[in-house]
């Protein structure tokens, strides 16, 4: 594979909270059009890296870089407008809003609005409120809930407000998409759903980096993967490759048992 | 698209407003008292300043206790510009708004940084300090003897100088305001407060400076009550920082809740029950209590506070809004209960 192919670099990054070591110079590199996994047993501090990246927490040190642009020390918000965003791991639906609505906050950056021209209701305004919501339920129809485009969102059931966090993550037309245990809480119907919708948006020229403890989905997904435990990547490859690593079988893949006790 | 599409999201009919708004510029041909008017231009003064606080505490999830601070602004502003230098109350209702918006993005700046409530604490320290600059400043604001001799308002020649006439400006004004908020309300910018309130990590998550979001609903929220407190000077033609002061800023926040923040026509709600009710107050009270001063009016207000939390917490707007509806007697549908919770917890939580 070529640089120019590498679309997130991950570069010794480490997260330290007082004397403990949550990540530990972890290096990767993720490449266009590619879903890359990172997986690891409870505290490994996938979280911690997500949060990262994303510009949730500080980094102590090392640097995050996407395409040209350096994302270590920015916030969520400019990191968004970089093209890169986020799920939650738990739901961060707007509640107070209709599912349209949520989808069309996601489309925040796309627009152009501001607190004068929506006031006074320009014509350009609502031509571009137009322009949004259909955009919205293109979003929607993408990952298939348009037909509850009018509902309050809370009302959805759970794997509903997955699919729809994913449409809100869309409509900001983003490069990458940081999924938190995508398949947390959801059945084997709403994840080969989700498996879908995936794998459909990559087509589309999305990359994924996702955070999964159900294994079957991270075999069946994902084309390569980092493998975390205690704050330091003890491997990564294709899924063979990994479950072929005696030492990440060890480190993690023996203590699959317990950790679907809480997955 | 349809045009009619963007009414599936924004719903809400404009019936109630259109009757509300007939009913109440007819009103004078009804009746005409200038007690009746009087009241009704008090409504207005602070059905303004509560429409902006509700775009800053029902949208944004900003309490602010120094509102009275911007409406003292404004009718101070008002007062200098007409009063001391003679020029047009157009140039100090402006002048007004913007030193008011200048003074929001001023506090609001180092505030907004914090998280949390700090709002409410870095304006009622900030309403203060403005308070007894209006006393202690006489060259300029008169100090405590207030400030004497405001000029009217007049358009084109036409003087607002009877209560009659400063009834239609004033309410053109509550119009104008509502209508600008709502419009903000169903827009990028309304859903960009809305997610805030919502859930912080995913608006961030999502592109909206949550600082710049707030610190917008704050400015707007002081050029509201700014505006508000021009109004108010070219209406009494005396003001006096004692109207300015901390109580009021309370009062302002207390309409705003008791009305309703969820609405920007709770702001109305809110006004309106304040005044009518401090007005039946001052007729009552004294036949059972000849004794009893100005504070049992902050007592009664206290505890309307108090119970409108326990049995309405969202305000009296959405029991208005209940009643209006059977009246209406549509066909649609009610929407279902929300169904949070049960499903919610399975999802486990590792690492936060």
């Amino acid at each position: 594979m070529t640089r120019e192919n590498v679309i997130l670099k991950v570069d010794n990054l480490t997260k330290q909270f007082g004397g403990v070591i949550a990540v530990n110079e972890v290096s990767f590199d993720v490449k266009k059009g590619e879903i890359f996994a990172v997986i690891g047993p409870n505290g490994a501090g996938k979280t911690t890296l997500f949060n990262m990246i994303t510009g949730v927490l500080p980094s102590t040190s090392g640097q995050v870089v996407f395409e040209n642009h350096k994302l270590t020390g920015k916030k969520p918000y400019q990191i968004a407008k970089i093209g890169v965003t986020r799920t939650f791991q738990n739901l961060e639906v707007f509640s107070n809003m209709t599912v349209i609505e949520n989808v069309m906050t996601g489309a925040h950056l796309t627009m152009k609005t501001n607190l004068f021209t929506a006031g006074l209701r320009l014509p350009m305004v609502v031509k571009e409120e137009r322009k949004t919501m259909e955009k919205a339920m293109e979003c929607l129809e993408r990952v298939g809930i348009a037909h509850l485009a009018y509902k309050m969102s809370p009302t959805l059931p759970y794997g509903s407000q997955r699919l729809l966090e994913i449409a809100r993550a869309a409509a900001s037309n983003p490069k990458l998409i940081l999924l938190d245990e995508p398949m947390a809480g959801l059945n084997s119907e709403e994840s080969r759903q989700l498996i879908e919708v995936i794998l459909k948006m990559r087509e589309d020229g999305l990359t994924f980096v996702f955070v999964e403890h159900d294994m079957e989905t991270v075999m069946s997904m994902s084309d390569r993967i980092v493998v975390m435990d205690n704050g330091v990547k003890i491997g990564e490859g294709t899924p063979e490759e990994v479950y072929q690593n005696p030492k990440i079988v060890a480190a993690y893949l023996g203590d699959e048992e317990e950790d679907t006790v809480y997955a | 698209m349809e045009k009619k599409d963007l009414k599936k999201i924004y719903h809400n009919s404009p019936a109630g407003p259109i009757i509300f708004t007939v009913l109440l510029f007819l009103m004078p041909v009804f009746i005409s008292s200038n007690y009746i008017f009087t009241i009704f231009i008090m409504i207005g003064f602070y059905a303004l300043v509560c429409n902006g606080m509700t775009m800053l505490t029902g949208f944004a999830g900003q309490i602010s206790l120094g509102q009275a601070t911007f409406y003292g602004i404004g009718a101070y502003s008002s007062a200098i510009v007409t009063g001391t230098y003679g020029l047009s109350p157009w140039i100090g209702m402006i002048a007004g708004m913007i030193l008011g918006a200048l003074i929001a993005l001023i506090v609001g700046i180092p505030t907004f940084r914090l998280k949390g409530h700090y709002l409410a604490l870095a304006t009622l320290g900030f309403g203060i300090i403005v308070y007894t600059s209006f006393k202690e400043m006489k060259d300029l604001t008169g100090g405590s003897n207030g400030f004497f001799g405001i000029p009217t308002i007049n358009l084109f020649g036409f003087e607002f100088n009877n209560d009659l006439r400063y009834f239609y400006l004033v309410w053109v004004f509550v119009m104008i305001g509502l209508i600008f908020s709502r419009n903000i309300i169903h827009s990028r910018i309304g859903r960009a407060l809305r997610s805030i309130e919502g859930s912080e990590v995913a608006s961030d998550a999502v592109g909206v400076n949550i600082m710049n979001y707030k610190l917008q609903a704050f400015m707007l929220s002081a050029m509201f009550a700014s505006l508000s407190g021009s109004l108010l000077a070219h209406y009494v033609t005396f003001i006096n920082p004692e109207l300015f002061g901390a109580m009021t800023s309370i009062y302002f926040l207390l309409m705003v809740i008791i009305g309703g923040s969820s609405s920007i026509w709770g702001s109305i709600v809110g006004a309106a029950t304040y005044v009518l009710l401090g007005e039946i107050l001052k007729q009552l009270v004294p036949m059972f209590l000849p004794s009893a001063g100005g504070e049992f009016e902050i007592m009664f207000f206290g505890i309307l506070l108090v119970v409108t939390l326990i049995y309405m917490p969202n305000g009296l707007y959405p029991q208005f809004e209940k009643l209006f509806s059977k009246f209406k007697k549509k066909k649609e549908k009610v929407q279902p209960p929300l169904q949070v919770g049960g499903d919610r917890v399975a999802s486990g939580g590792e690492n936060q």
